[in-house]
């Protein structure tokens, strides 16, 4: 996610705009890969879950955690989390198995805040457990500044970096690695939801809880694996997030975490290709104004998108509107 | 609506004499004005702060509390009351006061200041009423964040205005705020809102909260209903704002963000919404808590944030919901 200063000056227009197109594409790829952490746990319990940012913060500092041991520079200064996995100075394999491992951790981690914040909730107004939520990432963060430390650190190199530069483009291979890995993890979700049985249990219980339960679907363990499954995918892009960008800090996740919502709710909140779709949009949007004489104004416009979507297209681009029967 | 009346009955016990406790109320903050000169430079820093916060939580009450619609933007009204009395003040002040400043003329001072109030308190009403009216015929959650949204709007904006300060902020303010300027608005901004809320019209807010489709079933424009709550909550922000800047001397746009505006809703809940003596009272103790709190800050916020949810597991009516334990009965 290159700034505009750092191109070379006087590229022609073309050329420019495929810089761009990759920039929002590996952007937009960390959005849909939290967005979709987002519209699962819509899909399933009508709740906006505000912590799923600070899950993503957490698969950062995982994947950070993780990877010091075997980054350059490391010299044993604190034995706290000296996690040893065998594994050489920032190769591919090692970089794979910090974002593993990462998933692994926030999987539970979701799971974890479910069960102790989420279900006791399970019958009263939304309102108590959407601010319920409000409290579980405030305690996130809260908890990471005292953890992590409160200062920016800056993110190692988990895989080896590459630059490719040709007929004025510049590609790093994090952007690539960022753009892959997304799609892969979405494929795989999609087979997840689509063709197992989890999954199959899953869209069962987001239509109807009471019906799922009759047909002998165990709700509860359904929703542990939808947190599990959303909170794995947003340590993935707490990392890839992470990679592209200087350093982490405990409040990283609250801009990521708005913008991926809105790019949830832009592609239909419930509906999961509508929050891939939602995610890269809004981070073409985004890198192209970024690009443009208003840059200053990016951090607004995720929440024009919103309130235009809103206004326009209620159920986003992909949903379907909903009739409420009382 | 027999689970409501009584406990609506049972609330105007304290509002009886709404004019009286007013007036009463109004010369006890003249009184405390008077006083300010007595107490301790520390005391009457934490004591405008408390009022400040009483006017946010009690105008953020009447949108979230009483009419049940999940604002997460109270803050960004209040900048964009802060801003704009800073402004008239700063630049506009210098034109018309008489030469020989402030000191010589206190009276042309205050006018100038209430008047810049006003302005702030009607600028961040006017902004309610831009955000509110399109986005206010969505449901809980999407409101909520498309509040917090505009509030990220408002501190974008502010930090690209140049003549604003951008990024920096305002510095400079006249220090105009007082006790008697804090807690006379507060006093009349909570007022406002029980008289209001009290009334034949108020009745519509709780309908609105109780039950939006059968309220609405009833004939009640329930669109209109929320923008009122949201355009009168964030006339007081404004004049919050307004407030808060003349205290503090320098505003910036990261001071009106989210988690300012999470301040508020939690003081809110915590009181039990529509609850407006629980309210105040979580706006002082929750003003007060960070005093006390200071010799262990680092902790503050994890304590903070894990007794929110803790609250929310055990009593989500709020701790202060003494009076009206829950105004919604099963069937």
């Amino acid at each position: 996610m290159r700034r505009p200063g750092d191109r070379p000056p006087a590229v022609p227009v073309l050329t420019e705009f495929l810089q761009q197109l990759i920039n929002g594409l590996s952007l937009g790829a960390v959005y849909a890969l939290l967005a979709l952490g987002y519209t699962m746990v819509y899909g399933i319990l009508r709740f906006i879950n505000f912590a799923h940012s600070d899950v993503f913060m957490v698969g950062a500092f995982a994947g950070y955690y993780a990877a010091r041991p075997f980054t350059i520079g490391f010299a044993g200064t604190g034995p706290a989390l000296r996690v040893n996995l065998g594994i050489g100075t920032h190769s591919v394999s090692g970089g794979l198995l910090a974002l593993l491992l990462s998933m692994a951790i926030c999987a539970l981690l979701g799971i974890v805040i479910e069960r102790l914040a989420y279900r006791p909730l399970r019958q009263r107004s939304k309102l108590t457990v959407l601010i319920t939520a409000i409290g579980v990432s405030l305690l996130l963060e809260s908890a990471g500044q005292l953890v992590f430390g409160a200062d920016p650190k800056p993110f190692p190199e988990l895989f080896p970096v590459r630059e490719f530069s040709g007929g004025g483009l510049n590609v790093s291979s994090n952007q690539l690695l960022v753009i892959g890995v997304s799609a892969l993890l979405l494929i795989g979700l999609q087979f997840i939801v689509l063709k197992t049985k989890m999954g199959t249990a899953m869209r069962a219980v987001s239509f109807n809880h009471q019906a799922a339960s009759l047909v002998g679907i165990n709700n509860d363990r359904v929703i542990s694996f939808t947190f599990g499954l959303g909170s794995a995918l947003a340590a993935a892009g707490g990392i890839l997030y992470a990679m592209n960008y200087p350093s982490i800090e405990p409040y990283m996740g609250i801009l990521p975490g708005l913008k991926a919502f809105v790019a949830a709710v832009l592609g239909g909140i419930g509906n999961i290709p509508g929050a891939a779709l939602g995610g890269v949009l809004l981070g073409l949007i985004e890198t192209f104004v970024n690009g443009s004489h208003y840059s200053t104004y990016t951090d607004a416009i995720a929440f024009a998108v919103l309130i235009l979507i809103l206004l326009f297209r209620p159920a986003g681009l992909l949903g379907k509107v909903v009739v409420e029967k009382v | 609506m027999n689970g409501s009346g009584p406990n609506l009955s049972r609330a105007s016990d304290w509002t009886a004499w709404p004019k009286i406790l007013l007036l009463a109320s109004l010369g006890a903050a003249a009184l405390l004005g008077c006083f300010s000169g007595a107490i301790d430079r520390y005391y009457a820093g934490v004591l405008t702060k408390v009022g400040i916060n009483i006017i946010l939580a009690v105008s953020l009450n009447l949108v979230n509390g009483y009419t049940g619609q999940f604002s997460l933007g109270h803050a960004g009204f209040m900048g964009v009351g802060a801003y704009t009395s800073a402004a008239i003040t700063l630049f506009v002040g210098p034109e018309i006061l008489p030469a020989g400043g402030a000191a010589h003329y206190a009276w042309a001072a205050y006018g100038l200041f209430g008047g810049a109030l006003l302005a702030g308190g009607l600028t961040a009403a006017l902004a309610g009423l831009v955000v509110g009216a399109p986005s206010l015929r969505l449901k809980g959650d999407y409101l909520a964040i498309v509040t917090l949204g505009f509030g990220e709007i408002i501190r974008v904006i502010f930090c690209n205005i140049k003549s604003l300060g951008g990024g920096l902020g305002l510095n400079g303010i006249p220090p105009y705020t007082t006790l008697f300027w804090v807690f006379a608005t507060a006093v009349v901004c909570t007022y406002v809102v029980v008289t209001m809320v009290h009334s034949t019209y108020g009745r519509g807010f709780i309908a609105v909260q109780d039950d939006e489709v059968a309220a609405e079933a009833m004939g009640l424009n329930t669109t209109r209903y929320k923008i009122v709550a949201f355009v009168v909550g964030a006339f007081f922000a404004g004049i919050a704002g307004g407030l808060y800047g003349h205290d503090t001397l320098s505003i910036d746009p990261k001071g009106f963000g989210f988690m300012h505006s999470i301040d508020i809703v939690v003081m809110v809940i915590l009181g039990g919404m529509g609850n407006t003596p629980g309210v105040i009272a979580a706006a002082v103790v929750l003003t007060l808590l960070p005093e006390w709190l200071r010799p262990v800050a680092e902790y503050r916020m994890v304590l903070y944030s894990f007794l929110l949810i803790v609250l929310m597991l055990t009593r989500p009516q709020g701790l202060f919901a003494w009076r009206r334990k829950s105004r919604q009965f099963q069937a």
